[in-house]
């Protein structure tokens, strides 16, 4: 079987990935090739993404379904592909808003609070400016462009996968069995109801401050995550905006950025400022993500904000599509109101 | 005693409404939550921002053309805005993006309670009013500053009830009342502050027309139940105002007379 993967993001090299292995374990033969029209793997909005996979902090404002499918990521991401750390993740509140904390805690769960003695021993360099912390100790995070780059790599190595960089799918000729469309917001023209929503984020570097592990700061206008990064730097998060403006980082963005940065730890104030992005976040109208089938083409797409927390069971899912003929009515179902309706119960 | 009238409209610059809830677009988990919970809001008027969201032109336009497919009337506002020329241009853009003379006018004046620039308000609304926009002007709950407004050619008025955002309440009764008081004939929004139903509903017991809020929908853990329950709340308080509540007493009167009770 010929397959034809468009897009090298967290999507479309997951999916590879799950095609490879499955295919192998079922004694299939597949040629699959990835065709990308960024010169390398991982350049779209997986470039600009946070890395966190955090499940259960995403659980306080998305819907459950969300959260079970992110769970999987933990194992691929950790012992699959396992380029992830486990270390957990922490959500603090400056003083003033621990409201914010309290709510936040009614909402979400696989967590167990912190005083300021324990948040000392687990991040020294937080316990100054917060007295207590959420712990979600089962999450983990990664570096979104080293891990790309290291599964791009893996795949590569695999005899029956060809990669195709700085090449536009839609001038191939139309010779595989299949097609597995992971542009993300590329495929805006063809998937209705797609829409971009706007993040900016940037990525400092300051010797002063140390971090093991994700930190969300909660805050009623301007929350934001502090990622740390293997290089010394760190990745500070995200805004959300309902527009498709794909690259401009407006300066009250970067403010609004560095002012909560500062917040979690003011040496971020003096922090070098190494890069600024912005791309927009392929969503459908409910944030949730969706498999579309369209003959032998299978669109995965809609990832909105949480492209390495749901590409993998996105991925496992497209691959048993593909090889097995099989359905996912929690990803593919048309009309999904059921399973919101399921998950909005808790009222 | 007169009738709770059922059949109740209420006035916007001569536009009939029945829903005295307005409700703001803005922080929802997604557009298909904001779409049901609108629903079960019974609103029919929404409120949307335009400077952050315009970006640089149109690249709002994927949302803002949901918005529009709600088939609500669109009331869109400035908020973000901290002079009187950004809050007027952005004010013009919102007449040609959405079709309509209605503007909520913010002007922020101080950042951590996003308090409305009276000063600024007052100018950018007879500017809008002039260039024949119909002016919803977010405003405190100062007397001077809503003749003002009155004056420039406002003919609705939204004081605060708190806040944006803050889910407190209504924070000042005296200064909610005496408004009340003052502009017996105009309709008057608690815009901005509330953040439970039953603030809705006292906001209604005071006399107001109408509540806006955005938050309290939008951030509750089950957005659309939450907008069931102000919609009950709203209508629980207009009904309650029509009914003419009862004026409080400082001394007990039983329901059920005790005169001539044996060994009392």
């Amino acid at each position: 079987m010929r397959i034809r993967i468009i897009g090298a993001g967290a999507a479309g090299l997951t999916v590879a990935f799950e095609l490879v292995t499955r295919a192998r374990a079922a004694g299939r033969d597949l040629a699959l090739e990835v065709v990308e029209k960024n010169p390398g793997p991982g350049q779209g909005c997986s470039f600009y993404a946070g890395g966190m996979i955090a499940p259960w902090c995403e659980a306080e404002s998305t819907e459950p379904i969300v959260a079970s499918l992110g769970a999987e990521a933990l194992d691929f991401w950790t012992n699959v592909v396992p380029v992830a750390e486990r270390r957990g993740s922490l959500v603090v509140a400056p003083p003033r808003d621990r409201a914010e904390l309290a709510q936040f805690s009614r909402r979400t769960s696989h967590f167990i609070t912190l005083d300021r003695e324990s948040l000392a021993a687990l991040e020294p360099d937080l316990a100054d400016n917060f007295a207590s912390a959420l712990y979600f100790e089962e999450e983990a995070h990664l570096a979104p462009r080293a891990a790309l780059a290291h599964l791009a790599g893996l795949l590569a190595a695999e005899p029956n996968v060809a990669f195709q960089y700085g090449v536009d799918a839609a001038t191939l000729p139309d010779n595989c069995d299949w097609t597995l469309d992971c542009r993300g917001y590329a495929a805006k023209p063809e998937l209705s109801g797609l829409r971009g929503v706007k993040g900016e984020m940037m990525i400092v570097r300051s010797a002063d401050i140390k971090l093991s592990r994700p930190v969300r700061m909660l805050h009623p206008r301007h929350p934001v995550y502090v990622v740390p990064r293997p290089d010394g730097t760190f990745m500070i998060g995200a805004t959300m905006i309902e527009n498709e403006e794909r690259a401009r980082v407006t300066a009250q963005s970067l403010v609004e950025l560095v002012n909560s940065a500062f917040a979690v730890h003011p040496a971020f104030a003096q922090a070098e400022v190494v890069e600024t992005g912005s791309d927009v976040r392929p969503s459908f109208i409910d944030n949730l993500p969706r498999l579309v089938r369209d003959g032998r083409r299978l669109y995965l797409n809609g990832l909105y904000r949480h492209g390495f927390l749901l590409s993998p069971a996105l991925a496992s899912r497209a691959a048993r599509v593909v090889l097995e003929d099989a359905f996912f009515p929690e990803v593919m179902d048309e009309d999904r109101g059921q399973w919101r309706d399921a998950g909005r119960a808790r009222a | 005693m007169s009738q709770a009238n059922m059949n109740d409209p209420l006035r916007f610059y001569g536009v009939e409404m029945k829903s005295r809830l307005l409700v703001g677009t803005a922080q929802y988990p997604s557009p298909a939550i904001l779409g049901e919970a609108l629903a079960a809001s019974r609103a029919e008027i929404v409120t949307v921002s335009l400077r952050r969201e315009a970006g640089g032109g149109r690249a709002g336009e994927s949302f803002w053309g949901l918005v529009r497919s709600l088939g609500l009337r669109v009331l869109p506002n400035t908020a973000g805005c901290r002079t009187v020329k950004e809050a007027v241009a952005t004010a013009q853009m919102a007449r040609e993006l959405f079709g309509t003379n209605w503007i909520k006018l913010e002007v922020v004046g101080e950042e951590d309670l996003l308090a409305p620039d009276v000063f600024g308000l007052v100018e950018a609304a007879r500017i809008l009013c002039d260039e024949g926009f119909d002016v919803f002007p977010y405003t405190t709950d100062d007397l001077v500053v809503a003749d003002k407004l009155l004056d420039a050619g406002c003919k609705v008025l939204m004081p605060w009830g708190a806040p944006i955002g803050s889910g407190r309440g209504l924070n000042n009764l005296f200064a909610l009342r005496a408004m009340r008081a003052h502009f017996p004939d105009i309709p008057l929004v608690i815009d901005a502050g509330l953040g439970a139903p039953s603030q809705a509903a006292h906001a209604f017991e005071l006399g107001y027309d109408a509540v806006l809020l955005n938050t309290a929908i939008a951030r509750a853990g089950d957005p659309v139940a939450m907008a069931r329950a102000f919609a009950a709340a709203c209508e629980a308080g207009r009904t309650a105002f029509l009914a003419q509540p009862m004026e409080p007493r400082d001394m007990a009167a039983p329901s059920t007379p005790v005169l001539g009770r044996a060994f009392s």
